[in-house]
């Protein structure tokens, strides 16, 4: 396939899609395939056909909508009309939409969802610019959208040091959490000594409530393989691996699809657009650890060991995948090459703030109105994201903390809803930016049990490699444990931030060394929920059931007793 | 080979490029506790007790996995580094059963050793008292996991010496074990062959030799530099006349 071919694709499949009257688009992400919307889409498709509409409206699946919690999400879109959003749609509703909506243009009223909620107005689609408008399963469908024309210009026109400083200049830095810059681990890898070279897409999400990474990966499958290609040929590497998540079969399955079609039609594997850069991608299924998310174990799960971290230096960018030149990026990162590519490093850094270029994913979670996935210009407020968009707490409760970074990240307290989101700010709350979850929470929440959550996660997922992990997170489960059963002492709390330090500064590798910031967070935010757990033995939130006694108080209480007694009491010799 | 000149505890050290800093700083007598790393095996990284606080950068980093770079500025024992090598034998003791009085290993265990070097005369943190099995299927050996460490020497040493790999590790975090095979009972193994390095290597008490009593076991470091010398410079000489065990 050459250019031209790429734009007589393009060109058929807008014929196509203009030539029917009406589209009704259907959710068919992970979210709403779970409320129902695989009935939803066949209702439409009965509807449409018992009604002999075949001809003027055209069925769709397509990826992620946005507002997950009032799903599943029908768009109706007919020619010179604004689209409709549909919510909470039924079987029964969705023939209500054929029949009234498609045929006597009167829209079903109860169940559309208002376009102007701030909801949609405050985001800012950049990766998902796609998502819940193409179909994710047709390679037509992302070429009408001008996919694959920012591969095929950067291999006629830009040479892999363009690629890397276009790249640099956007300012973009890493999704899957540390900002590290793209454009110079580019650069690096490109520069590393080496006939072979790896790229690695990461996505191995694994925090508790995130799934940005699985809404790209289902919605827009060939974006991806776009970015991971003008990666490959800015380093000089022919072979990628896109490392899936076990948990997301979904994904697996229409990446698997659009590899397929994408090297059917020649737009990856040997001479990609008929070009002399070949490019092959394959796909590797985690095996459900939390730590392969972590560079070093994944590459180690890609080259079939066992998924544990190695120490670095050497990065993966001079020794990765069987000591060559690796570039690993998380699959939002990549998501983000394509729109750079297409439209230039200026228009990228012109969103977001002075050290944070762009916009980010959030999967919005917990107690606000419309839980989702969001994607936000860099410095947005976290008060805009869940007031506006969120669309608050809901009345008669009170906003207490927002996590974000699931558990390597903290928690961000009600003082601080008007720090901008970008990597720096957050990093000086003590929370990070993270994949992207963000957990909102209200007064009902008691902040030692959230802790205490997430490093019963940590302590599960833990690889057991290095000993401060291994064996440090079990010991402040346990004391988060007694702070949380009422058994707790001063000294336990002590032992706990001495722990937490600890373990931060010795760690192996991120997941270990970020384990602690849970805590940390909330200690920082929340000490006297902690104090109260251990001086006065309550919970302020009435969470915890407070069952237990401390050790300690009965053994210092025990001297005392015999010296009143005069003996040791029966009850306890 | 090119010398490099770097400061360890603000004395300057000259050393060979590509060094690794643990074989640097032990050349110039200092001692630096290690659990997992063993000379002649693969450096690990996984017991932290090595880590050195190296002034470029903030991150603490072992001594073992680390290569020593012309410049380098190092500290090997201050205060944060001894507080922290206490911390993760505490943890280590705490793990799994060390209970030294009825160990075949007592008095030559180097665990047992480090702890003692360094002071820890007690453990603040909860015994975790886990219910470990012992595997005495094995003719010659023993397998005891209340004293094993999880340092991995055993499994290092069988694939990379012995060229057997019967030792691999299952589980994870806490709840890992080394096992043998697929998990099957020592004596049962068909790909062990009895050789015994993974006896030699191994730490602490959780290999020993059947038989062996409490205090019995000694194990012999040296014959794991003994094998790799004889191998690559075809020379088969004991380097203490091979008459002494550890210490």
């Amino acid at each position: 396939m050459k250019r031209s071919d790429l734009q007589a694709m393009a060109r058929r499949e807008l014929e196509r899609q203009q030539a029917v009257r009406c589209r009704l688009l259907c959710c068919a992400s992970t979210p709403c395939l779970s409320s129902g919307a695989a009935t939803v889409q066949q209702a439409l498709e009965q509807a449409v056909t018992d009604n002999k509409l075949d001809a003027e409206v055209a069925v769709v699946s397509t990826g992620c909508m946005g507002p997950c919690s009032r799903g599943p999400m029908v768009t109706v879109q007919v020619a010179g009309q604004e689209d409709i959003y549909y919510e909470n749609v039924t079987p029964e509703s969705a023939q209500r939409i054929v029949v009234e909506h498609v045929m006597a243009n009167q829209p079903v009223a109860e169940k559309i969802m208002p376009s102007d909620l701030p909801f949609f107005a405050k985001q800012h689609k950049i990766v998902l610019a796609n998502s819940g408008l193409i179909d994710p399963e047709r390679l037509e469908d992302y070429v009408a959208r001008d996919g694959y024309s920012a591969l095929a210009h950067a291999l006629r026109e830009m040479t892999p040091e363009e690629v890397c400083a276009e790249i640099s200049k956007s300012g973009l830095r890493g999704r899957g959490g540390a900002g590290y810059p793209t454009g110079l681990k580019w650069d690096l890898v490109r520069k590393a000594p080496g006939e072979k070279k790896y790229v690695i897409a990461n996505g191995d999400e694994g925090d508790p409530g995130a799934y940005m990474d699985r809404t790209l990966m289902e919605s827009d499958p060939h974006r991806l393989l776009e970015g991971m290609a003008i990666a490959g040929y800015a380093v000089g590497a022919d072979q990628g691996f896109l490392y899936v998540r076990g948990e997301y079969p979904i994904a697996a399955k229409r990446l698997e699809k659009a590899i397929r079609t994408a090297e059917r039609r020649g737009l990856l594997g040997s001479r990609v657009l008929e070009s002399s850069f070949s490019f092959r991608i394959d796909i590797r299924i985690g095996a459900g650890a939390f730590v392969c998310g972590e560079e070093t174990a994944l590459m180690a799960s890609i080259m079939g060991r066992r998924g544990q971290p190695t120490p670095r230096p050497p990065y993966p960018a001079q020794s990765g995948l069987w000591e060559c030149p690796t570039l690993i990026n998380n699959v939002e990162t990549f998501g983000n090459i394509v729109p750079i590519i297409a439209h230039g490093a200026d228009w990228f850094a012109s969103v977001g703030t002075a050290k944070s270029k762009g916009s980010k994913i959030f999967a919005l979670a917990g107690k606000v109105d419309t839980t989702g996935l969001i994607e936000v210009p860099m410095g947005i407020t976290l008060r805009e994201v869940i007031y506006d968009i969120g669309g608050g707490v809901g009345e008669g409760h009170t906003f207490k903390a927002a996590q974000t970074g699931g558990p390597s990240g903290g928690c961000i307290p009600a003082e601080h809803l008007d720090t901008p989101m970008d990597y720096e700010s957050l990093r000086a709350l003590g929370a990070i930016m993270g994949s992207g979850g963000l957990i909102v929470m209200d007064n009902a929440s008691c902040m030692p049990d959230v802790a205490k959550f997430f490093m019963e996660f940590c302590t599960d997922e833990s690889c057991g490699k290095c000993v401060p992990c291994r064996v440090g997170t079990v010991q402040m489960h346990r004391i988060l444990e007694r702070i949380t059963n009422g058994s707790a002492t001063a000294a336990d709390l002590q032992i706990l931030e001495e722990l937490c330090t600890m373990v931060q500064e010795t760690s192996l590798c991120g997941l270990g060394q970020s384990a602690p910031n849970p805590v940390l967070s909330t200690l920082r935010f929340y000490r006297e929920e902690y104090e109260a757990h251990i001086q006065r033995r309550e919970c302020p939130a009435g969470v915890c059931k407070m069952t237990e006694a401390p050790t300690l108080a009965l053994m210092e209480a025990l001297p005392r007793r015999i010296r009143e007694l005069g003996t040791i009491p029966m009850s306890l010799a | 080979m090119a010398v490099i000149t770097m400061t360890i505890n603000d004395e300057l050290v000259s050393g060979v490029e590509g060094q690794s800093l643990l074989t640097l700083i032990r050349e110039q007598g200092i001692e630096l506790p290690t659990l997992c790393h063993l000379e002649g095996l693969e450096a690990r990284g996984g017991c932290r007790l090595c880590l050195v606080e190296v002034q470029s950068t903030h991150r603490l980093l072992p001594a073992c996995t680390t290569t020593a770079q012309e410049g380098m500025a190092i500290q090997t024992h201050s205060e944060r580094l001894v507080r922290y090598r206490r911390m993760i034998l505490e943890l280590l003791f705490a793990e799994r059963n060390h209970v030294c009085a009825v160990c075949v290993m007592n008095g030559r265990c180097e665990l047992q050793d480090e702890a003692a070097k360094i002071g820890m005369d007690h453990v603040r943190y909860d015994y975790l008292v886990p219910e470990l099995p012992l595997d005495a299927s094995h003719d010659k050996f023993i397998i005891d996991h209340n004293r094993c460490i999880l340092c991995t020497r055993c499994v290092s040493v069988c694939d990379s010496v012995e060229g057997a790999h019967t030792w691999d590790v299952m589980g994870r975090g806490v709840n890992s074990r080394v096992i043998t095979d697929l998990n099957q009972p020592w004596g049962v193994s068909r790909s062990c062959t009895s050789c015994g390095k993974c006896v030699q290597v191994c730490p602490t008490g959780a290999l020993a030799n059947k038989g062996s009593t409490v205090a019995e076991m000694v194990k012999r470091h040296d014959f794991l530099q003994w094998i790799l010398d004889g191998r690559e410079k075809k020379q088969w000489v004991m380097q203490n006349g091979g008459s002494e065990g550890r210490r």
